[in-house]
């Protein structure tokens, strides 16, 4: 039986590509590296969030495109690695972007994930998947031992899921009518 | 590429991209200096905005404190007045035991030791974008004499040390970042061993070992070898101890609060800082004047 709300469509055709507000998508990217380079000063547990990851993959799910996914990806992932610290060199959270802007938006133009529920899995799932990338970049190219999974991971999985929901009904808002 | 699938391109694209970032990734590796053009546009435009955010919450902390939130303030008022008068009997009765205070006496002995160093109170105006590395940023840079390596401490001890300094802003990493290290020993024994980050709130301090006697609680100062910190300034308190060969896992929980930090002093100097013989009677100085450790700060 098809859930009306929860509705996820395996024919490409249904799927509509969402175009946005001039300007919004820069915007949110830029406003989500502020916010997460200034909030934790005074709420330290903020620092569990990734905004930057929550908006490439609205803007990748929305989009549908896989091009224009994964070069924001490239570029949120760049300006992240820039505002970190020593230990993170450029491209650590880049390639792990990009490779996420990629699959946020291959994944956007099969499937729709327009309900909550949708939404909460899709950024758990991603959220996993990220730092399994910066992981593994960690591993391979820098030779440092990271564990693969946490229960912290998941936990912060978990809350950026919530956020997301949150956070991509807002996102809603700048999409041309 | 006009006959390439539509699909096929945004995969060959992904690879382009992946691979750039791998190869600037090897670069880094082989030269630090590299991409610090793009860190410095990126902080320089970050870094207003950070400002002005906390100027901004400071004003409108300011604002409600002054101005709206009045209605206990009576009453908070008598509060506090009981509470000075009784501060006041515990000041005396700390000050005639003085001499005994290890910690104070340190920090008295440093402010002596140290009258001659210039010091910088900054704000801290943003941290990193990630929860790999512990690092914040302040609000004085270059302009201000702040430069690469420079110690930066708060009254409560050690913070950690600037890694970048912009014009206006400066990278600080902190002790708890995995980079982070300290030249330090512990108090009573005065057994010397770098105390470095973890990434996790414990610091790790290593290198000890396994004969000697290391208890729960001692205090951990900075033994001056790094360079940066002068002697005896306080890192932290051992906070666990585990048995291993050849050398004990010690872990320190750090002096300064470094999850909450809104202000700190930067010690403006780059030379070794020396310090200062014993006092010859550190009591007497100590009974006379308060710990008071930014009170040497130029704002």
């Amino acid at each position: 039986m098809m859930n009306d709300a929860f509705d996820l469509r395996l024919a490409e055709t249904h799927i509509e590509v969402h175009k946005f507000r001039s300007g919004a998508i820069v915007g949110s990217a830029v406003l989500a590296l502020m916010l997460q380079a200034f909030v934790p000063v005074y709420i330290s547990k903020f620092a569990v969030l990734d905004l930057p990851l929550l908006v490439v993959i609205y803007f990748g799910l929305s989009r549908r495109n896989p091009s224009t996914g994964l070069l924001l990806g490239m570029v949120v992932g760049l300006l992240q690695d820039s505002l970190s610290g020593p230990v993170v060199p450029l491209g650590l959270y880049g390639i792990a972007k990009t490779i996420i802007g990629y699959l946020a938006s291959s994944i956007g133009a099969r499937l729709d994930t327009e309900h909550p529920a949708a939404r909460f899995a899709t950024t758990m799932i991603f959220f996993v998947v990220h730092q399994g990338f910066v992981t593994l970049t960690r591993r391979v190219l820098l030779a440092e031992p990271e564990p693969w999974f946490t229960l912290r991971l998941l936990i912060a999985a978990a809350l950026n899921a919530i956020v997301a929901v949150l956070v991509f009904a807002l996102l809603d808002r700048l999409r041309k009518s | 590429m006009a006959g390439i699938p539509s699909r096929h391109k945004s995969l060959i694209l992904l690879a382009g991209v992946i691979l750039l970032q791998v190869v600037l990734l090897a670069v880094q590796i082989k030269r630090d200096s590299q991409g610090r053009l793009l860190r410095v546009w990126t902080v320089g435009a970050v870094s207003p905005f950070q400002r002005a955010g906390a100027k901004g919450i400071g004003n409108i902390r300011g604002t409600w404190s002054h101005y709206f939130a009045l209605q206990n303030t009576s009453r908070e008022n008598e509060q506090l007045r009981s509470e000075n008068d009784q501060l006041k009997m515990q000041v005396n009765q700390l000050q005639s035991k003085a001499a005994e205070a290890d910690r104070l006496a340190a920090l008295l002995n440093f402010r002596q030791a140290q009258r001659n160093v210039p010091m910088l109170a900054a704000r801290v105006i943003g941290t990193s974008a990630d929860t790999a590395s512990q690092t914040i940023y302040l609000d004085r840079g270059e302009r201000d004499g702040i430069r690469r390596n420079m110690g930066v401490i708060t009254p409560d001890g050690v913070v950690g040390k600037v890694i970048e300094s912009y014009r206006d802003t400066a990278q600080v990493l902190l002790l708890t970042d995995r980079e982070s290290g300290v030249g330090a020993m512990l108090s009573d024994s005065r057994i010397q061993s770098p105390v470095g980050g973890t990434g996790e709130p414990l610091l790790s301090m290593k290198y000890i070992p396994t004969d000697e006697t290391v208890n729960v609680g001692e205090h951990v100062v900075t033994s001056g070898m790094d360079r940066i910190f002068p002697r005896d300034l306080p890192v932290g308190v051992v906070a666990e101890i585990k048995t291993a060969r050849p050398f004990q896992q010690v872990r320190v929980r750090p002096a300064a609060n470094l999850q909450r930090l809104e202000e700190v002093i930067v010690l403006l100097t780059l030379h070794p800082l020396e310090q200062k013989k014993e006092l010859a009677a550190p009591s007497a100085e100590a009974g006379g004047k308060s710990i008071g450790g930014t009170a040497a700060v130029n704002p």
